[in-house]
């Protein structure tokens, strides 16, 4: 039995210990704001965040988090209101949307680490997370906004 | 107006009428292939009321602009309106109810947006592609938001006894100025259900001056909130209890076919619990589901890993000979031989003999994948002879079809609920995944999801085409070109309806081939025979792509041929402000818009270029290293001009530093959702120019994940982009926005990076071409 913390609430496990945590999320517990994109770290829909560093999901096996935690994009802010969200909205980023709660989840732990990065950390910092309808500029637009006051 | 009350009921639950024959989608009539009767079904009206014709009403099903359909008022003043298209990510959710909410004058804060299922009859059409949305339904959601309205103010002069004409909606409100009453929406609703819908042709719009919401842009997508919380409603984010989740293998080479499996290693993997076969459909099927060995499990993990413990042993069939490297080299010899002709002025043969210079341009365009963000997904519950689908499907009525026809029940039996769309770029166009889900949950009695991984969605797709487009310009002495031979070579999305379909459609001649716009005297556009080895099918913006990069790199060759400026040469090739005749054009196919109402019309072209011109800065000195490109292309009716701004570093390192695109779309309703749709083409476009290329070795697609079918990342993206709108007075009919950004974006950018080091990449992408 594998006991993880997943915003705060205590899950455990009995599956495969190897099981992605990405499926244990969506799947199993059913927290389904953490969205597939590739399955091999390369795209950042799955981002979550695992003790203040951003991590994916995809590739991150349930035994790999075991008392560590987790905190998806249902936990980043009881509310819906942290600083990246609100810039989100503020700035109009999405189009399809799919990719943004890992693209949120990566700008806040971005901010953790470095509060006011510049836009050449924002755009490097970013850049493991694809968004195929292309909103880059508002999304570093975001970010820039998040970390200067909403 | 309580016309009802239930908001669900808005949806398209009840009243299913049985529709016969009405058969796939219209496609078919322009592909002249037998055996898909389009049936006409009851509508309101098609066209009525219209300052300008579309081809709305050509679509299956049309349209329907009746209020009680769309529109419900519950007694609190809640406003609901149904948006019956898909949302990709175009903001068609937001924009098309809010055109309803302005007409009808409701506070946009006080509506809630209701996703219609699939349903035709009911709704109209729902094929959300073309970038039709806003063209066909402007005036139809100004009709329903007028009804509506007028039904209010009928209710509210009863209620006062005085004539309709002396009440006046007016956010949210009905007013009687002249004795100060005034009743909202709320208290007027069960009143109002009791009107009678008007008649659409003595319906009084809103003059466009009184608009609040309309061409403003103040509006933020419905979604918004939803999508940054983790709550927005995926394809994949339906649960339903019981719910299986299960992976396919699919044939690796299309065409191919299941010999033989062995699944007992992939049910030892902790989770699994089936494997079997599922049906699949002989090449071409249309959009019928290929076929291979599903493994369903627990969960989606345990599937993928089941699938991957999989022995199979597939017949390859006779695509297994396909191989890109020589696929091109076939398309490329095709084009330097006669084609069939499909458009024809003057005498190009004798033009080009005559000419004092002739510039021959051959352009190479592989396949692309569309890789949206979200692999294709479905929920399907299929028993007792009914059939539930969620899914994310840009053609929910076609999908409610084919899993009916797929499944041998009826229609009405089957319902198709339309969650959002993480991308579709025309792949969900396309229903397999969710016939698969369905013939997975009548095989297993449970409801099941199947997931897509990334390799299934590029390995097993609809392919953008490859193509080879040749072109032939004679210059006379004074530098005028006097000849252009288009030759485009491609194998066609008809392939994946029809076996033997070796020429383009009418549908993809007309996108950038035969309406090529120059004012040039001896014209000739031919398109030689091509055959498809793969599925072929719908990518944003289409044929667009290879031809507009063709047509516009080819003027910037010109314009380096005689040494003149590109936007001078750009300019003189468009020619005179007139609308072009296309005499010579059989089947001239025009976005399926009628030519009177979306004519070529060169001045708007020319404007565009000359308004990105000017915003754009064009001619600006730029650092050394740097270099400006520009192009132009006219396409889903609108009218779109971009430069780039590029410098090309050490080891061909491509710094984008600016983009400007001007787009002439007609009278817009959401120039905000306009912006993000010209942003986003500008990373597609610089994707497929940079990175985007499927190949086929032994017919299997070679690449499989981001890693080998790169995108744009933003270390990479433009580091400015600027989008004009062209503004257009109310009369002008409204055109595409979500697809014509994407077609001048790579030449602009090639044009831009000969500018900057006299480099002429004439085949994408352009990958390693700037290292040496």
């Amino acid at each position: 039995m594998i006991k993880v913390r997943i915003n705060g609430q205590e899950r455990n496990w009995d599956g495969d210990p190897d099981l992605p945590l990405l499926w244990f999320i969506r799947d199993e517990i059913g927290l389904t704001g953490t969205k597939f994109g590739c399955g091999q770290a390369l795209c950042g829909a799955c981002t979550v965040i695992v003790n203040k560093q951003a991590v994916r999901a995809c590739i991150t096996s349930v035994s790999d988090v075991v008392d560590r935690e987790v905190t998806t994009i249902e936990g980043l802010h009881p509310t819906g209101d942290h600083a990246v969200q609100k810039a989100w909205r503020q700035g109009n980023v999405p189009q399809c949307g799919y990719c943004q709660t890992g693209q949120i989840m990566q700008a806040a732990a971005l901010l953790m680490e470095n509060p006011k990065p510049t836009h050449d950390q924002i755009r490097e910092a970013m850049s493991g997370n694809i968004c195929r309808c292309g909103c880059y500029q508002r999304i570093e637009n975001a970010v820039h906004l998040a970390s200067t006051g909403v | 107006m309580n016309i009802v009350t239930n908001p669900n009921k808005l949806r398209g639950i009840e009243s299913r009428i049985k529709v016969e024959n009405v058969s796939r989608r219209s496609i078919l009539k322009g592909l002249g292939i037998a055996g898909g009767l389009v049936l006409a079904a009851p509508m309101m009206s098609r066209q009525a009321f219209a300052a300008y014709k579309t081809g709305a009403g050509e679509m299956p099903h049309g349209t329907v602009v009746n209020p009680r359909v769309f529109v419900a008022i519950a007694s609190d003043g809640t406003v609901t309106i149904v948006a019956h298209r898909s949302e990709m990510g175009t903001g068609v959710r937001t924009s098309l109810p809010l055109i309803v909410a302005e007409e009808m004058e409701a506070d946009w804060s006080r509506v809630k947006v209701a996703q219609a299922h699939g349903d035709e009859v009911k709704f109209g059409n729902q094929d959300t592609d073309g970038s039709r949305s806003t063209r066909h339904h402007l005036i139809p959601m100004r009709q329903i938001g007028a009804s509506a309205r007028t039904m209010l103010e009928g209710a509210a002069a009863k209620r006062w006894g005085v004539p309709a004409t002396e009440v006046k909606a007016v956010n949210h409100e009905v007013v009687h100025s002249a004795s100060g009453r005034r009743l909202g929406f709320g208290d007027l609703a069960a009143d109002a259900a009791k009107e009678s819908v008007p008649s659409v042709e003595g319906l009084k719009l809103k003059d466009p001056k009184d608009f609040r919401y309309l061409g403003k842009g103040q509006v933020g997508i419905v979604d918004l909130r939803d999508i940054t919380v983790g709550t927005a409603h995926y394809g994949s984010d339906t649960r339903l209890p019981g719910m299986k989740y299960a992976v396919i293998a699919r044939p690796p080479v299309t065409g191919g076919k299941l010999v033989s499996f062995d699944g007992a290693a992939a049910m030892k993997v902790s989770g699994v619990e089936k494997v079997m076969e599922v049906q699949g459909w002989p090449w071409p099927s249309k959009f019928q589901p290929l076929g291979g060995v599903a493994v369903i499990a627990r969960n989606t993990g345990a599937a993928i890993k089941g699938r991957d413990a999989l022995k199979i042993v597939w017949d390859d069939g006779a695509n297994a000979k396909y191989e890109s490297s020589a696929y091109r080299t076939e398309l490329e010899e095709a084009a330097r031989k006669p084609g069939l002709v499909v458009r024809k002025e003057g005498d190009v043969d004798a033009a080009l003999k005559t000419a004092d210079k002739v510039i021959v341009g051959e352009y190479y365009l592989p396949h692309l994948a569309h890789v949206p963000m979200e692999p294709p997904v479905a929920v399907a519950n299929v028993k007792d002879g009914k059939a539930e689908i969620w899914g994310p499907v840009q053609s929910p009525g076609g999908t409610r079809e084919d899993v009916a026809k797929t499944l041998g029940i009826p229609e009405e039996n089957v319902t198709v609920n339309v969650t959002l769309l993480g991308g579709g770029f025309g792949r969900k166009s396309k229903c397999d995944f969710a016939l698969e889900a369905a013939l997975l949950s009548k095989a297993i009695g449970s409801p099941v999801k199947v997931q897509w991984t990334r390799e299934d969605d590029i390995r097993n797709g609809f392919l953008h085409t490859v193509s080879a487009e040749r072109i032939e310009a004679g210059l006379d002495k004074s530098g005028k070109v006097i000849a252009w031979r288009h030759r485009s070579v491609a194998p066609t999305i008809a392939s994946t309806f029809a076996a033997n379909a070796l020429h383009a459609a009418p549908f993809e001649l007309g996108m950038g081939l035969v309406d090529m716009p120059f004012e040039i005297a001896n014209i000739q556009c031919e398109n030689p025979e091509a055959a498809a080895h793969t599925r072929i099918g719908w990518f944003r913006s289409v044929s667009n792509i290879p031809r507009a990069f063709a047509v516009q790199s080819m003027v910037g060759e010109l314009a380096h041929a005689t040494n003149r400026d590109q936007k001078d040469m750009l300019l003189e090739l468009i020619g005179s402000p007139r609308i072009v005749k296309l005499d010579s054009v059989k089947d001239l196919w025009n976005y399926g818009e009628p030519y009177d109402s979306y004519p070529i019309d060169t001045a708007r072209l020319r404007r565009v270029v000359e308004v990105v011109a000017d915003k754009g800065g064009w001619g600006r000195t730029v650092p050394k290293g740097h270099g400006l490109g520009i192009a132009v292309h006219r396409s889903f009716v609108s009218y779109i001009a971009t430069i780039v701004e590029v410098s090309v570093g050490e080891k061909g390192k491509l710094t984008v530093h600016q983009v400007d695109t001007a787009i002439d779309c007609g009278v817009f309703v959401n120039p905000e959702r306009i912006e993000s749709q010209i942003e986003g083409a500008a990373i597609m476009g610089l994707s497929l120019a940079k990175y985007g290329e499927i190949t086929f070795k032994g017919g299997k697609v070679q690449q499989g994940n981001y890693d080998d079918f790169p995108v744009i990342r933003m270390d990479e993206a433009p580091l400015v982009t600027n989008v004009h709108i062209v503004p257009a007075d109310a009369d002008t009919p409204p055109s595409g926005a979500g697809e014509p950004g994407v077609p001048p974006f790579a030449p602009a950018l090639i044009n831009a990076i000969f500018a900057a080091t006299g480099k002429r990449i004439r085949a994408l992408p352009i990958g390693k071409q700037l290292e040496t």
